[in-house]
């Protein structure tokens, strides 16, 4: 586990590093970058960044204070919205958190759920109608589908709320407020999760179809197992490991996601953030979220070797 | 090869797939003489409702034909898919073949590489690419390479990894040929099956990041796209449905086909490879 420990930690230290050369990168005044390109940013605060950061002084100095600073956690400051990066983020986090976990959680069980239905009797018309409902969901841009879940069930059915993460100037009990929270949450969630129940149940049909050839589940079924022991406990059990792999992978794509999700439903997290940044040309803050999104996406891994290990005893961490 | 073309057209999916891209790729090189005057021409009132007078498809806000927009956004992601496909593969190819066949340390920091871009979240850092190099092609298509070749470098390192010892290599070792020759002209075709079925599959990922970025706004401004055309209009949704869902069906219709390609060259060319692994 220390390994992989000390990995995670030289990972996040070279994205670090790599935000610190983007700057320096960039076309223009790295000053003026930082400050946001529009020219808005007056004379003296582009003095002052110059002067905090070190502009003037050769390259090794400039990193050295650079490194000081995310050894602190400072990410910097938002000139155009007059709070630290870091402040900016911790209070668009929660929304984030709730919407990429909600997301993660219904993809992998329907996902996983439909899979195991297809590969159940594979070649059959359930199958087919699923593998072709993938295929097709797999092929939809997310920021479509969600625009026609909010027409269909907003705009026409009136059904669930399009914007926003609750109802405002409501007076509510503290129940009340999670209903409304949660209603508001239905259709980003289902936007941002329909692209991955298309992966999981893909992946999860492919994986049983190849388990289900080996000899251990001949063996079982010459046991004289019920066919639905067989596929659970036998089956089952062990095509998920390639999943719990590719759900890993996935956290960073949900994440991304959520810049597109939160844009669409005015959902107030970290992607939403995001997105105002690249509008505003509010650098240091888009920087400052792809620091803290890629940070998550490490230690989520690090979680998901545990829970590997968990699912197979046979891996051991090192 | 024949007993490829014969596999691939005995799948449906191929088949549709092929007819489906074939259109769009007809859309686009139809688009400069359908509509001459290009996607930005105002050509009536705006919010004019699909089927009204001339316009099949109906207006954007400002009055802009939608048909033109389509056809002429179906250029555009077909261009940016290919270009930063070819562009993803001629990097992901020669870093992953290095890495497999010299091995050693250089492997091991190629592969560090690797790890290192497919940790960090991949949309994120295309938007913040995208958004740092001022969004245009050549950022767009910089950003989507710089995000795509790690699959592959993987992928075909994995490859060059199982073919390195193969006695037809270790022959060509010792009949004096440069690794070079050896690593392009005897593993490298050896290795193109896989390779080729990852890189169809790319121009589709490629065709829905384009999108996404130029839905947040991060499209080049003088490229009509898909992606731009729903952002622009996803605001009066409510008032204008096909502005959104033209070009949406458009995309759709796009990845699916390049999908449905893929899937049908992988068993095509599946057969081929277990029956040569089995010396058939």
């Amino acid at each position: 586990m220390g390994f992989r420990l000390v990995k995670a930690v030289v990972v996040i230290a070279l994205i670090a590093l790599f935000n610190f050369f983007l700057v320096r990168m960039a076309p223009g005044d790295p000053a003026q970058v930082m400050a946001g390109q529009s020219g808005a940013a007056d004379e003296k605060y582009i003095a002052q960044l110059r002067q905090d950061f070190g502009l003037d002084q050769p390259i090794s100095t400039q990193l050295g204070l650079y490194a000081k600073r995310i050894v602190q956690l400072d990410l910097g400051y938002s000139h155009r919205q007059s709070q630290p990066v870091l402040t900016l983020i911790l209070e668009r986090l929660p929304a984030t958190l709730l919407l990429t976990g909600s997301a993660f959680a219904l993809s992998l069980l329907v996902g996983v759920l439909l899979g195991v239905w297809s590969a159940s009797k594979a070649g059959g018309w359930r199958d087919r109608a699923i593998s072709a409902a993938a295929l097709l969901f797999y092929a939809t841009p997310i920021f479509w589908s969600g625009l026609l879940l909010i027409l269909v069930f907003s705009v026409w059915l009136d059904w669930l709320p399009a914007y926003g993460f609750s109802s405002i100037g409501v007076t509510m009990s503290a129940w009340q407020k999670v209903i409304d929270v949660a209603r508001h949450a239905v259709l980003p969630v289902t936007t941002l999760a329909l692209f991955y129940v298309a992966i999981y149940a893909r992946l999860t049909r492919a994986s049983m179809l190849e388990v289900s050839r080996l000899d251990f589940v001949k063996t079982a079924r010459a046991k004289g197992l019920a066919d639905r022991e067989v596929l659970v406990r036998h089956i089952l059990r062990n095509a998920l490991l390639p999943i719990i792999t590719y759900a890993g992978i996935h956290v960073g794509g949900l994440v991304g996601g959520s810049i597109v999700v939160e844009t669409i439903f005015a959902w107030p997290g970290v992607g939403r953030l995001a997105f105002e940044a690249v509008n505003q040309r509010d650098y240091s803050v888009l920087l400052g979220v792809f620091f803290v999104i890629s940070v998550i996406v490490v230690i989520v891994n690090l979680l998901t070797d545990f829970v590997y290990a968990l699912v197979d005893p046979r891996i051991e961490l090192t | 090869m024949k007993g490829v073309f014969a596999h691939y057209a005995a799948t449906k999916g191929g088949l549709l797939g092929l007819f489906m891209l074939l259109v769009v790729i007809v859309m686009a090189a139809s688009a400069p003489f359908l509509f001459p005057a290009g996607p930005w021409e105002i050509v009536g009132a705006p919010f004019e409702p699909p089927l009204s007078e001339h316009l099949l498809l109906g207006t954007d806000m400002l009055g802009r034909n939608i048909a033109a927009a389509i056809f002429h956004g179906a250029y555009v992601s077909l261009l940016i898919g290919l270009v930063s496909t070819l562009a993803a593969m001629v990097i992901g190819i020669t870093l992953g073949a290095v890495a497999g066949y010299v091995g050693g340390w250089i492997d091991q920091v190629l592969m560090g590489l690797v790890e290192f871009f497919q940790t960090i979240p991949s949309f994120v850092l295309a938007v913040v690419l995208v958004a740092i190099f001022n969004p245009s092609l050549g950022a767009i298509v910089g950003a989507i390479t710089v995000v795509s070749w790690p699959p592959v470098a993987r992928l075909v390192r994995a490859e060059f990894l199982s073919m390195r010892s193969r006695e037809y290599v270790q022959a060509a070792w010792l009949s004096g040929r440069s690794d070079i020759a050896i690593i392009f002209k005897e593993i490298l075709p050896n290795t193109l099956p896989p390779i080729v079925v990852a890189g169809s599959m790319m121009v589709a990922t490629a065709i829905l990041l384009e999108s996404a970025l130029s839905f947040l706004g991060l499209g080049d401004p003088n490229l009509m796209s898909w992606g731009y055309i729903i952002g622009a209009s996803r605001t009066v949704m409510r008032q204008a449905w096909w502005m959104s869902f033209f070009p949406g069906l458009a995309i759709v219709i796009t990845v699916l086909a390049i999908n449905l390609i893929g899937e049908a060259l992988n068993d095509a060319l599946n057969p081929q490879l277990q029956a040569v692994e089995e010396g058939a």
